[in-house]
């Protein structure tokens, strides 16, 4: 029986990051994971012969500065060329389009002037608001049963910035915090493209629609992360999300971390309250000081805890955070390049959204509160193998696309519900690019039922959990467990089903490391 | 439901909804108490209408004390938890090692929530190896569900299909044995067994709430009404007498046992943050074991009990006089408030002024001298306030070897 500091459940990028982290203060770590190869929802998989993609998360747009330095990315093979940001573009199957050019938009391609001068105003304003709550979505969330000196005053910086506002911004900053996107888009903007993108933006990966409350809180979320210090921007890495992964697998073994694959974990052994190891499903017993779970919340404590170590309270926290994922995943491998209709090269290398409108997205989002999927669903698409070409073979291209909205729990199955979804998107898509149905090799897509199955995260939700306001913060995953340590003694967690949520962003990896190394664990 | 007519539909809606006609439920033994009823003063338990007197409360004591007293205890809230697991989840929500309790046995355990506060005490029936019933004073239907979370266990609440009734006093074990129930002399305290009658069965246990010899009998309420009669005929030449609530609390209260939301706020009942309790605030605190496998609010009880986060104390007192203290705010050197009295009587057979008393700590834990209760008697519209001394006693205020006594006795 070996023994070590520190057991990391979950090889993905999370996970990677708390080992690689605490790897480098001398601790004897072992990650295990359960697929043959890391990186969970981030790695870069081969989908059909010759074809390969970033499997669900395919833009880096929030990969943390700390994450990048504290672990020497670069040096580890990470290339994030600031000069390759990817722009926006929202189709418009019978108009022009418009484009969000640089980091989300320091200039809009296609709008009239006055729109051009709104967006301006309402991009700085949004950055500066979503600069107030970037520190929050970095630092461990604020302890309200006794803080640490440390921590008092950090919070209390967020409160200094926010009165560096000015009055007006402050009153402006409180009164949208928790509004819907929407109507904060209807009170600056006219053109319904900018406005469908951004509602799209601020909706995807969550069960909101553009009028639901609070749903200015993802476009925030999404503009608090950066890119070589410019917020908003976004770009595709060479070798896809999985490269990413890959210099964080090479941090880690770097610092002395053993990484095992093909190891499921069946359960977490706890005696006497405090968690001392793992048991795999091959029976295997591993011990460690310290075991730091970045999969789940639901599963390391329903299923790998299990309810008899833990509080009834606390279960049924566990137990009703929201995991249902809405959005699903499509591949394509195509023969040729496609040619999406009023688009040049530039854009064709970026992000290209169908959104036409608010309404669009919101009447996109309506089915899905009924167990049904978008009819006519949105989507956001990125054409891989045009950056990288080693994703495609010679001459074919590539298609990764996130689409919205298809619930977990589809009323009719998605045994039969999947082709019908299928033939709902690829409509979509021919109306925005003809032609591209005939170039299809092979299509995969991924309902949020495959999600889970797949990267065994419960409710197929690629953020671990919904990312509203009642779950972030000292909210997430649930309150007893907010700070990456648990109930168990000696059990951490580091997934993105902790704050501050997920995107390839590796703040829980590193918190939940840092709050281990502050308790000695 | 379809319904043009709106007069149908006003109909149909009274017909879905008609408990308001009957805002107390009656207990399967109803005809028989409203039968002996003469004071009509009834009182309101878990939704039940029951008895608080029947006849004379002081006589009814006393029934208690040298004869048999029947007490319907149908209201008290009873679940049946069975299944391969339900040794280990009922180990998992109460604080008494539950794998100790041998089929056959009964006992009284507390149960808490995360933050180690008090939800309700009770009493766990283990009918058999994979068998249980939890008596207890308030509902916990939610609580016991989503406790069972990870546990091959079911829990139904039995409290209206289950009839039951205490059989207390020196001549319960007589008028069981005379009324034909073979072999209950056997029952030793805590044990339980089954017993035939009108051909099904009835569980009678050597247990109650009085400190005294005594018998509890749980039989489906369809067979209650034939039990109440076989019990009352063989009572006859007993002194049997049907009871009601006052003279119960006053047994109890000699006994040292304590009720919930009375003596103690249950955490889900407690509306001020500080007015929930810790079991080692309200006495319970033998219960606790930490021995066993984990159980909820295990971690918050160590952390209290290591960072002395326990602020309260439940402790008997003996009061100089004979004016119950009842609800006295209690003084240290006759200045300091230190505490409630949540329950008190002049006790007949202690003959000691007796009560039950919450005190901060360490007032009643390392502190105990110079206590003074400030009881105000109301004399004709004026208060006379009395400022007696308390002396912490132990519990119970009386010990009777006749609960305990085996072979039961014959009187």
């Amino acid at each position: 029986m070996t023994s070590f500091d520190a057991i990391v459940i979950g090889g993905g990028h999370n996970g990677l990051v708390a080992a690689a982290t605490l790897g480098k203060t001398d601790r004897k770590v072992l990650v295990l994971e359960a697929n043959s190869e890391t990186g969970g929802a981030a790695r870069t998989e081969e989908f059909a012969p010759g074809f390969r993609t970033s499997s669900v998360a395919h833009l880096i747009n929030r990969l943390h500065p700390e994450v990048i330095k504290s672990l020497e990315l670069q040096k580890h093979g990470l290339k994030l060329d600031v000069s390759r940001l990817m722009p926006t573009t929202v189709l418009s199957a019978n108009g022009a389009p418009l484009t969000l050019a640089g980091a989300y938009g320091e200039t809009l391609v296609g709008a009239s002037k006055p729109e051009q001068e709104a967006w301006s105003g309402l991009r700085s304003q949004l950055l500066r608001y979503a600069g107030i709550l970037k520190p929050l979505l970095a630092r461990r969330p604020p302890d309200l049963g006794g803080m640490s000196f440390a921590e008092t005053s950090a919070l209390a910086m967020t409160g200094i910035s926010l009165r560096r506002l000015g009055k007006e911004d402050m009153r402006d900053f409180l009164r949208m915090l928790l509004m819907n996107v929407a109507d904060v888009l209807d009170e600056h903007l006219e053109d319904d493209r900018l406005k469908g993108l951004l509602a799209f933006d601020a909706t995807l990966g969550s069960h909101l629609g553009p009028r639901s409350p609070t749903s200015l809180l993802g476009l925030y979320y999404r503009l608090a992360g950066e890119i070589g210090g410019k917020p908003g921007a976004q770009m595709h890495p060479i070798g896809g999300t999985g490269a990413v992964v890959k210099a964080i697998e090479l941090a880690a073994e770097q610092a002395g971390v053993a990484i095992r694959s093909n190891v499921p974990v069946a359960r977490i052994i706890v005696e006497n309250g405090r968690a001392v190891g793992a048991v795999l499903e091959s029976g295997e017993e591993i011990r460690a000081k310290t075991v730091v779970s970045a999969i789940s919340p639901r599963t390391t404590f329903l299923n790998l805890v299990g309810t008899r170590e833990i509080d009834t309270g606390f279960v049924r926290r566990i137990n009703n955070i929201r995991v249902n994922g809405d959005a699903a995943k499509l591949h394509l491998a195509l023969d040729r390049i496609p040619q999406f209709s009023g688009l040049r090269a530039p854009e064709l290398n970026g992000r290209l959204v169908i959104a036409p409108s608010v309404n669009h997205v919101e009447r996109a989002f309506n089915p899905s509160k009924y167990g049904e999927f978008s009819p006519q669903p949105v989507m956001e698409i990125t054409l891989p193998s045009l950056l990288d070409p080693s994703l495609a073979p010679d001459g074919a291209c590539s298609l990764s696309a996130v689409v919205q909205y298809a619930p977990y729990a589809l009323k009719e199955g998605w045994t039969t519900g999947k082709p019908k979804f299928l033939k709902a998107i690829l409509a979509q898509l021919e109306a925005h690019a003809p032609g591209i149905g005939k170039s299809i090799v092979h299509a995969e897509l991924l309902t949020p039922l495959d999600i889970e199955q797949r990267y065994r995260m419960p409710g197929g939700h690629w953020h671990h959990g919904e990312l509203q306001a009642d779950q972030m913060l000292m909210s997430r995953p649930v309150f007893g467990a907010e700070g990456y340590d648990t109930p168990i003694d000696g059990l951490y967690l580091a997934s993105s089903g902790s704050h501050p949520g997920g995107g390839v962003s590796g703040v829980p990896g590193l918190n939940a490391a840092r709050r281990i190394i502050a308790r000695k664990g | 439901m379809k319904h043009s007519d709106p007069k149908k539909l006003l109909m149909a809606k009274n017909a879905s909804q008609d408990h308001f006609r009957t805002p107390r439920i009656a207990s399967p033994f109803q005809p028989r108490i409203e039968a002996l009823m003469r004071t009509e003063e009834w009182y309101d338990w878990a939704g039940y209408k029951a008895p608080l007197s029947l006849w004379d409360e002081e006589l009814e004591y006393f029934a208690i004390r040298s004869q048999a007293a029947l007490f319907d205890i149908s209201p008290m809230v009873k679940y049946r938890i069975e299944g391969p697991d339900a040794e280990a989840f009922l180990n998992r929500v109460t604080l008494r090692d539950v794998r100790k309790l041998k089929p056959g046995r009964v006992h009284y355990t507390a149960w808490c929530n995360d933050e180690g506060h008090v939800l309700d005490d009770g009493t766990l029936f283990r009918l058999r190896s994979d068998r249980f019933r939890l008596c207890s004073q308030e509902r916990h239907l939610p609580w016991l569900l989503d406790s069972g979370i990870g546990f091959d266990v079911s829990i139904i609440e039995e409290t209206k299909s289950i009839a039951a009734l205490a059989l207390q006093g020196p001549a319960s074990f007589a008028v069981l044995r005379d009324a034909g129930f073979k072999n209950v002399d056997a029952l030793k305290v805590f044990d339980l067994a089954e017993f035939e009658h009108d051909g099904e069965n009835v569980t009678i246990s050597r247990t109650g709430f009085t400190g005294d010899l005594g018998y509890e009998l749980f039989v489906d309420q369809e067979l209650a009404l034939g039990l109440w009669d076989r019990l009352w005929q063989a009572g006859e030449q007993r002194g049997l007498r049907a009871i009601g609530y006052a003279a119960l609390n006053r047994a109890r209260l000699e006994a040292g046992l304590i009720v919930a939301n009375s003596d103690f706020i249950t955490a889900e009942h407690a509306i001020r943050a500080d007015r929930v309790r810790m079991p080692d605030e309200i006495g319970l605190g033998f219960m606790i074991d930490m021995e066993k496998p984990h159980f909820n609010g295990r971690r918050a009880i160590q952390q209290a009990r290591v960072k002395g986060g326990l602020q309260h104390i439940l402790v008997g007192l003996e009061v100089e006089g004979n004016i119950p203290a009842e609800h006295a705010i209690v003084y240290h050197q006759g200045k300091r408030e230190v505490g409630l009295v949540s329950a008190a009587i002049w006790s007949p057979m202690a003959k000691r002024n007796i009560a039950l008393a919450s005190l901060e700590r360490p007032y009643g834990d390392t502190i105990t001298g110079d206590l003074w209760v400030e009881i105000y008697a109301m004399r004709e519209l004026r208060y006379q306030k009395l400022m007696k001394r308390a002396k912490v006693v132990p519990r119970p205020f009386i010990k009777l070897d006749r609960r305990t006594a085996n072979p039961p006795a014959d009187f």
